[in-house]
């Protein structure tokens, strides 16, 4: 299990530890807009030097639960507690926090220079710091060729940075990213999101970040809170997500997933058995399971923990399904096959293309046998 | 089922119809002018350039070349009241006098150079004011909410579908001693005998802030709607308390619209008749006025023309002035 492993190889994971305090706490926070419930009595602990992702589809409450961090939105119920002090009467200026905007909000009248001095003038440091400060920023975020530019003159992935290096100048407690790579490009996104994970180590500086992006969320956080409707499905490691989704909409969110409607056949304390509905194929999973037989549950295998062949398995009584390539997806270092049942139900098994071969060994229409081992296969309740 | 391989056959389609159609088609006529243009080495960009050119040609050189000649003439009693500037002489030559009485006797005698400063004043001060109203005004449209701000613009505009002399001369109903406002504020109690507003500069400001604010409201409407709300988030989000958020990124920003607003109010204020004749009273000095009395009572049409010209002058002058700072501010960008 993730918590014992994590535990055993004392790996950082303050959540874990009974005794830690959180540094950022929302409590029963709802936010209404009108009759409309963007944030429906949300509470989260986030910990000191944590990278907490926010990820839910677009409409989910994620960007107005991280405006109400910021302050510019004020909860309708619920308080938000940073660092022990309630925000509930601080407005945004004065709350320890910084806020990297989605469209990078960098002022068009100011040089880069001038865009990360403006929140140190604010506090009326004395000159020959703020210019100090400027210049560690710059070249933190390797910008030292464009200094005296304007916002105008400098590509998407420049002012990306800037509006970075502008946000963390303050040396804010929380720095919070609004959907921060949403404007680059792939190869440039994945890039960034090992510089800004680099950075965020180097700093120690709590990041609280809201994407829509799976892969970016699974790349960089320590915590994901997965959102949806206004509320959280679930918060954990992206491992324990992937892993370990608690519901099919978590697992159908984070990566591919194939789901299986199935009876309860059977609990045991170590393990459980199924029977998928309309096929009548036995499951039988390598965790118990907390329903009683007869109850409806689904069964979720990722892709990538099935194997698909030509010849049948030792054993085609139990975790086993018989059909015929419907469809291949040569990927390069994959390949993704469907697979018809008998219900013509689809089932996406994606195997790692270890031989270089051109001449492809299961072709459509050939029957083939799908298998994976009791642990691949998580029971979901809900 | 998906077959091994996809055969896409590609053929080009022949274009339709034949003879003239078809050489029409393939080659219409604005595509053989900008050839034409081309070998005479005209870019045929510049054709679309001509338009306003040939307008302006038109509608405001030609008319300034018109009354710039004129102001070089004398008065004369007859019909036109002015002499010809040039001649045949008897032994053909062409005789060309050129009077320049007209333009001396602008700086000799005060009331002229007295009027355009007096003009000038009143202009930049009412265009301050205007600002002061209108900004807020614009401020306001470009934060209210969406569905709101066609209504609000058309308010704004509404008053120009009455006519101009009219919403002018009602304000001497309100402004006069025993006007609406002096009622009003007697009915109030603030004051206990009328303000003396009407005939006053007071009332000519008024008059001008009235009637031009809508001027003014519509190129800031149009900037400030534009600025990026995100923006001031960001300064607060850095510690920027509202209203100085407000000096450092809202007026910076707005600065081109303020400026737009502010030539527009400002150049024809300073010409202004209408207002200053019927509000104003006769202590009242201005360029516009002055023209008028110069132009129908003295029936002088070159001295009147001299006074145009020199007016055109004062107000290209600023406005060049202004675009040559724009040019070497934006060549300091670049």
């Amino acid at each position: 299990m993730a918590e014992a492993s994590s535990q055993a190889r004392k790996v950082w994971a303050p959540w874990n530890e009974p005794g830690a305090k959180p540094f950022v706490r929302i409590e029963g926070v709802t936010k209404k807009f009108g009759s409309f419930v963007a944030v429906d009595n949300i509470s989260l602990d986030i910990y000191e030097r944590e990278f907490y992702s926010l990820l839910g589809p677009s409409g989910c409450g994620k960007t107005t639960l991280l405006r109400m961090l910021a302050g510019f939105e004020m909860p309708s119920t619920g308080r938000i507690i940073i660092d022990g002090e309630d925000m509930s009467t601080v407005p945004p200026h004065k709350r320890p926090v910084n806020m990297m905007f989605q469209s990078y909000a960098l002022f068009p009248h100011m040089t880069v220079e001038q865009n990360i001095a403006f929140g140190l003038k604010q506090d009326h440091l004395p000159k020959a710091d703020i210019a100090e400060r400027v210049e560690r920023m710059i070249n933190l975020v390797q910008l030292n060729k464009f200094a005296k530019r304007k916002p105008e003159q400098l590509s998407g992935g420049q002012k990306q940075r800037v509006a970075l290096a502008r946000s963390l100048a303050k040396k804010p407690k929380i720095l919070l990213l609004d959907e921060p790579l949403g404007a680059l490009d792939k190869k440039l996104r994945e890039e960034t999101q090992f510089e800004l994970m680099n950075i965020q180590e180097k700093l120690g500086v709590t990041f609280i970040i809201v994407t829509h992006d799976q892969e970016e969320a699974m790349t960089v956080s320590s915590r994901i809170a997965v959102m949806n409707h206004g509320c959280v499905e679930q918060v954990a490691t992206p491992s324990e997500i992937y892993e370990y989704p608690n519901s099919r909409l978590v697992a159908q969110f984070i990566g591919d997933v194939n789901i299986m409607e199935s009876r309860i056949a059977e609990v045991l304390p170590d393990r459980a058995r199924l029977n998928v509905v309309g096929i009548d194929a036995p499951v039988q999973t390598g965790r118990s399971v907390n329903a009683a037989p007869g109850e409806i549950a689904w069964v979720a295998i990722r892709p990538e923990k099935m194997v698909v062949s030509l010849t049948p398995p030792a054993d085609t009584s139990v975790n086993c399904l018989s059909g015929v390539v419907w469809d291949i997806g040569y990927l390069g270092k994959l390949s993704v096959f469907h697979v018809r049942l008998e219900d013509k139900s689809i089932v996406t098994v994606a195997q790692t293309n270890r031989k270089r071969e051109t001449e492809r060994t299961i072709t459509w229409e050939d029957k083939v046998y799908v298998t994976w081992s009791p642990d691949a296969a998580v029971v979901l309740l809900a | 089922m998906l077959p091994d391989q996809l055969d896409v056959k590609v053929t080009s389609q022949p274009l339709h119809g034949s003879g003239v159609l078809r050489f029409v088609r393939e080659c219409p006529p604005y595509r053989w002018a900008a050839g034409l243009c081309s070998v005479f080495g005209i870019q045929s960009r510049s054709l679309t350039v001509a338009v306003p050119y040939l307008w302006l040609l038109a509608f405001f050189l030609a008319p300034f070349l018109i009354v710039f000649k004129l102001s070089f003439s004398e008065i004369l009693i007859a019909m036109p009241p002015y002499a010809p500037l040039y001649e045949m002489a008897e032994d053909g030559y062409l005789q060309i006098t050129l009077h320049l009485e007209n333009y001396s006797l602008l700086f000799q005698d005060d009331l002229y150079w007295k009027s355009y400063v007096s003009s000038l004043e009143i202009a930049i001060v009412s265009t301050m004011l205007t600002l002061m109203v209108g900004f807020p005004i614009a401020y306001g449209m470009a934060r209210a909410p969406r569905p709101w701000r066609l209504p609000l613009m058309m308010m704004v505009i509404l008053p120009f579908w009455t006519s101009f002399l009219i919403r002018v001369y009602a304000w001497i109903g309100i402004l006069k001693p025993e006007g609406f406002l002096n009622m009003f504020l007697t009915w109030l109690g603030v004051i206990d005998e009328p303000l003396i507003i009407l005939h006053t500069n007071i009332a000519v400001y008024i008059g001008i802030v009235y009637s031009y604010l809508p001027f003014m409201i519509l190129p800031l409407y149009a900037n400030l709607e534009k600025m990026d709300i995100s923006l001031l988030e960001a300064a607060a989000d850095l510690g920027c308390t509202p209203f100085k958020a407000f000096w450092k990124i809202t007026f910076p920003l707005a600065m081109p619209g303020i400026i737009a607003g502010c030539f527009l109010v400002f150049i024809p204020a300073v010409g202004e008749f209408v207002i200053p004749d019927l509000l104003g009273g006769s202590s009242t000095l201005m360029i516009g006025k002055t023209l008028w009395a110069e132009f129908f009572n003295n029936r002088d049409w070159p001295l009147s023309s001299a006074v145009a010209v020199v007016l055109l002058l004062l107000l290209v002058v600023p406005i060049v002035w202004f675009q040559r700072l724009q040019a070497k501010r934006e060549a300091q960008l670049n």
